[in-house]
């Protein structure tokens, strides 16, 4: 066990975790933020894709003590003083979801790549979230989602 | 006048969801994210051969390990009955039991052997490894022909063969078919074509893993199972069979639902297991699958071989369809299975009106992971067969497909209610109007040009276009017909609409929405019906005890069975009220207009609004004599067909010939599916079911190698496509409403799964046949079609 140190959506958590521990599971099973989603055991689907340090990363992929001391910001800390963050706010308005299961980490990924690339093309934004998987939609109404929040 | 405005109708607008505003902040509840006091985690210990003799199992290891509860085999956790099957079991039916813990041996990798119960789920999935099974592999068979070779590998040794039985159109079918096809085959007038083609195996891939969590009242001998499914109803009513308690002490809830596609259309194993440990154990219990663990343990969809035959006059005129499918089971029959190609039995002439019809299928047994619903369930099969055999004719009569389709199509004047060859009757249909509709937003002639030129200059990327014209059955199902079939359950749904005091409205739905929306639609209809806002209305749904009954959600059926029961309960609810409406306004109930809420005298000015009318039945302090305080209403309604819906989509396709890789440059899809209560929704089902059906086309695959071990066991190596290899989709509708229904409504959930394979599988022919290509193997991967080029050209 070792002890780590995460601010996770602004507020300062210690925990003792076992060293072969996932960030995702000290998110949904240590802190209740069960917000991200677990899909897959490879590292292809990117349900579980939080903000680390600002950018997104899978949390199923990383171990709890890599992100020892750094910042995560999840789905459940993307909204500000209770105002949606506008991808959030455009998913909806574009029915860019259906069950619901890979948004949390879809919208954490689609902010990331705005944050890196604010004004992209449909085919930047197809190739941006390549990692993250939806069976619902077909991605059509996530990348107009998307668009739309580039676009203002 | 109460009032002066109309209320906007809230039916046929884009009101969006109800749903999302927990989806889009994390709030969602997924079994995985409950968690319970003193809950025990569940692994399960599986088959690492396709086939192997179980000569023992010893847990003791396992036992002795930190944190470890319980550990049982098959001999130890005995259930009151198998898993259910709802078939009967016959000599065309042969289903031996299974058991959620297998005891003799393993039929697929993957197969459940023992169980353990830790305190924790790494405790549990450490201890899973101690766990050591005395096995004795035995040669493995998962190919369907191989199986029934004489010698093969015997799932079943005690059925002596792997042949599970048979379904024959003029033996089997309730519905006659118009004429048996052999004399067509045997006139020398006629052009036939025969074509075969093999459907691959398919991983559902809800995102959403399965998971189930079991909660007990030990005292009272009370469960409640939360289960990542589709189906809560009918879990409820299998899981009391399968572990033996009252019907009534057993609750069933799924929680938010992460997709299913069919593949939570089941009664698992899993769910069986949690149940009993919970209640051995007489405390909480979860299991939730890993991904790589759900590629083994849950369902699979399609594999399947079919021979189509055609035979028509020189000029195109479809006179007799013939269909042969030898299908795979798997290791077991799981709850529908072997019913699964009957699904299409019917729909094997597609859209056209040929005169003649024949069907039937051999379901296979083999050691693979079983088969079962997976979203079209048995129509995506037959539109694929039809439509591809459509092209083939149309390429031996050197016919435009676009023509030949036109030409056989079921005439317009035909309809409503026409009884095509295969016996059923389809309620309304617009085959030409789709067509049309699509032909004009693609622009065909100018597909048609590009394809020309750019074969003229001899370019190695060659353009392509195919046609889908589709039509299906879906909301499931008359009971009647289900009977006839003998499938065990029925078809109707049911719905309760309460008009609350404080002027709100509660809907209970017995259909399981778990991605597709109902919470939004539904209350788009209630508040039309009932002249409310849309968000007056609660629907609730997934929880057996707060919905007693209920057929739950698959088929295409939540709208078109559960909405029009919804609809039904409302009417009744609105005649109730208008009684009470009559006695306050003292006035005979004839005379009363109901409309945007308010009832009316005719004529006057005086009206009171249902609102009013709702607070009155709960006081009934001035009910008319004998009447029945509270305003509630529920109704069952069991549909008197089935929902037809139909569309013609158009796929067009850049293939390289040098690599064979494929890009789809577009896709057009022209959907008719009724009266459409919320537009952005269905476009939402129609994207997804055409991103399904299109990777079904080109990318998807499970396959196993000659041990029976699944090669594409991760999703890692299977491949989901992500947004870069989906294209936008065109989409435009006709509106053919139903007659079966007063909304006018049909399915549109498995629309664009059923229409899209074809459409791009006849799009990479069609971009191929100057180069002698008249088919190619599904998934068209690049391999695949590089292939079929080299093979072409030899």
């Amino acid at each position: 066990m070792r002890r780590i140190t995460l601010t996770v959506n602004g507020v300062r958590h210690e925990a003792d975790v076992d060293e072969r521990e996932l960030l995702v599971y000290v998110l949904r099973e240590r802190l209740g933020l069960t917000g991200t989603n677990v899909g897959c055991d490879t590292s292809s689907c990117g349900a579980c894709t939080v903000h680390l340090d600002g950018q997104s990363v899978k949390s199923c992929t990383l171990l709890a003590v890599q992100a020892d001391g750094r910042e995560v910001t999840t789905i459940e800390g993307l909204a500000t003083n209770g105002d949606l963050h506008p991808m959030q706010r455009a998913f909806r308005e574009n029915h860019a979801l259906q069950c619901g299961y890979c948004t949390p980490g879809m919208i954490m990924a689609a902010t990331s790549l705005l944050a890196e690339n604010p004004h992209p093309s449909e085919d930047e934004i197809r190739h941006g979230l390549e990692g993250n998987l939806c069976r619902c939609t077909g991605y059509h109404n996530i990348v107009k989602a998307v668009a739309a929040v580039a676009n203002g | 006048m109460a009032t002066t405005e109309q209320r906007p109708r809230a039916i046929g607008t884009r009101t969006l969801r109800k749903e999302d505003p927990e989806l889009i902040t994390g709030r969602s509840r997924y079994v995985d994210d409950i968690a319970l006091p003193g809950m025990l985690w569940v692994a399960v210990v599986r088959s690492p051969y396709a086939h192997a003799r179980i000569n023992g199992i010893d847990v003791s290891r396992a036992l002795e390990a930190p944190g470890v509860v319980a550990a049982y085999t098959g001999e130890t956790l005995p259930f009151a009955a198998p898993l259910f099957m709802a078939w009967p079991v016959n000599a065309e039916c042969k289903a031996p039991p299974h058991w959620p813990l297998t005891k003799d041996k393993a039929r697929y990798a993957g197969d459940p052997v023992a169980v353990v119960v830790a305190d924790s789920r790494v405790a549990a999935k450490d201890a899973a490894e101690l766990v050591e099974v005395d096995w004795e592999p035995l040669p493995a068979v998962t190919d369907i022909k191989e199986a029934l070779a004489d010698g093969a590998p015997l799932v079943y040794e005690d059925l002596g063969t792997n042949d599970a039985g048979s379904w024959i159109f003029e033996r089997d079918s309730p519905a006659p078919r118009r004429a048996p096809t052999a004399p067509y085959f045997q006139d020398p007038s006629l052009v036939t074509v025969t074509e075969e083609y093999y459907l691959p195996r398919l991983i559902p891939n809800a995102m959403e893993p399965r998971g189930v969590v079991v909660d007990v009242n030990a005292a009272q001998g009370e469960y409640t199972v939360y289960s990542a499914t589709q189906i809560p109803h009918i879990l409820r009513t299998t899981l009391v069979v399968t572990c033996g308690i009252p019907e009534a002490k057993l609750r069933v809830v799924a929680p938010d639902v992460g997709g299913g596609f069919g593949s939570k259309l089941e009664q698992y194993p899993e769910e069986a297991i949690c149940l009993e440990l919970a209640k051995t154990l007489g405390r909480p219990v979860k299991w939730v699958e890993e991904r790589s663990e759900g590629y083994l343990a849950t369902l699979h969809g399609r594999e399947m071989y079919q021979r189509i035959e055609l035979a028509a006059t020189r000029d195109g005129d479809l006179k007799a369809v013939r269909v042969k499918l030898w299908a795979s089971m798997g290791g077991y029959m799981r709850l529908i299975t072997p019913g699964i190609p009957m699904l299409g039995a019917w729909l094997y002439a597609g859209c056209y009106d040929p005169e003649a019809y024949d069907f039937e299928y051999t379901n296979v047994f083999t050691n693979t992971t079983f088969t079962d619903a997976y979203r079209g369930a048995g129509r995506p099969e037959a539109t694929y067969a039809i439509e591809r055999a459509m092209d083939a004719l149309a390429r031996k009569l050197d016919m435009d497909p676009v023509a030949l389709r036109r030409r056989n199509f079921i005439a317009q004047d035909k309809f409503p209610n026409y009884t095509i060859v295969s016996g059923l009757t389809i309620d309304s249909a617009n085959y030409e109007g789709t067509l049309d509709k699509c032909l004009e937003m693609l622009g065909y002639e100018d597909v048609r040009e590009e394809q020309a030129r750019r074969r003229a200059d001899g370019s190695t990327k060659v353009v392509g276009v195919g046609f889908s014209s589709w039509l299906e059955m879906c909301g499931l199902a008359p009971s009647r017909v289900l009977s006839a079939l003998n499938y065990v359950a029925g078809g109707w749904d049911a719905a309760t609409v309460e008009m609350l005091p404080t002027g709100t409205v509660r809907v209970l739905t017995g259909v399981s929405p778990h991605g597709q929306g109902e919470v939004t639609t539904f209350s788009q209809i209630v508040a039309d019906q009932l002249g409310v806002d849309v968000d007056d209305v609660e629907v609730l749904h997934g929880d057996t005890q707060v919905v007693p009954f209920g057929m739950d959600t698959y088929g295409s059926r939540g709208l078109s069975v559960g909405g029009v029961a919804l609809h039904a309960a409302g009417e009744k609810l609105i005649a109730k009220a208008r009684t009470i409406a009559a006695h306050q306004l003292e006035c005979a109930e004839e005379d009363l207009e109901f409309a945007d809420g308010d009832f009316t005298v005719r004529g006057t000015d005086q009206s009171v609004n249902i609102k009013a009318v709702a607070f009155a039945a709960w006081t009934a302090h001035d009910l008319p004599p004998g009447m029945e305080p509270g305003l509630t209403a529920g109704h069952l309604y069991d549909p008197p067909n089935f929902s037809w819906p139909n569309g013609a989509h158009a796929c067009v396709v850049e293939v390289d010939t040098e690599t064979g890789s494929v890009a789809i440059l577009r896709y057009v899809a022209v959907d008719d599916c009724g009266v459409r209560i919320n537009p952005m929704i269905i476009e939402g089902q129609v994207h997804g079911g055409v991103a399904q059906g299109i990777a079904e086309a080109l990318f998807e695959e499970a396959r196993y190698d000659e041990d029976g071990n699944l090669r594409q066991g991760t999703m890692a190596t299977y491949m989901v496509p992500g947004p870069p290899e989906m294209p936008s989709f065109e989409l435009g509708h006709t509106v053919t409403p139903s007659p079966t229904n007063p909304l006018g409504v049909k399915g549109v959930g498995e629309a664009g799964t059923i229409a899209a394979p074809p459409a791009v599988v006849n799009a990479i022919v069609d971009a191929l046949t100057h180069l002698g290509v008249t088919t190619v193997e599904r998934p068209a991967t690049p391999e695949r079609v590089w292939r079929a080029i080299q093979e072409a050209q030899r």
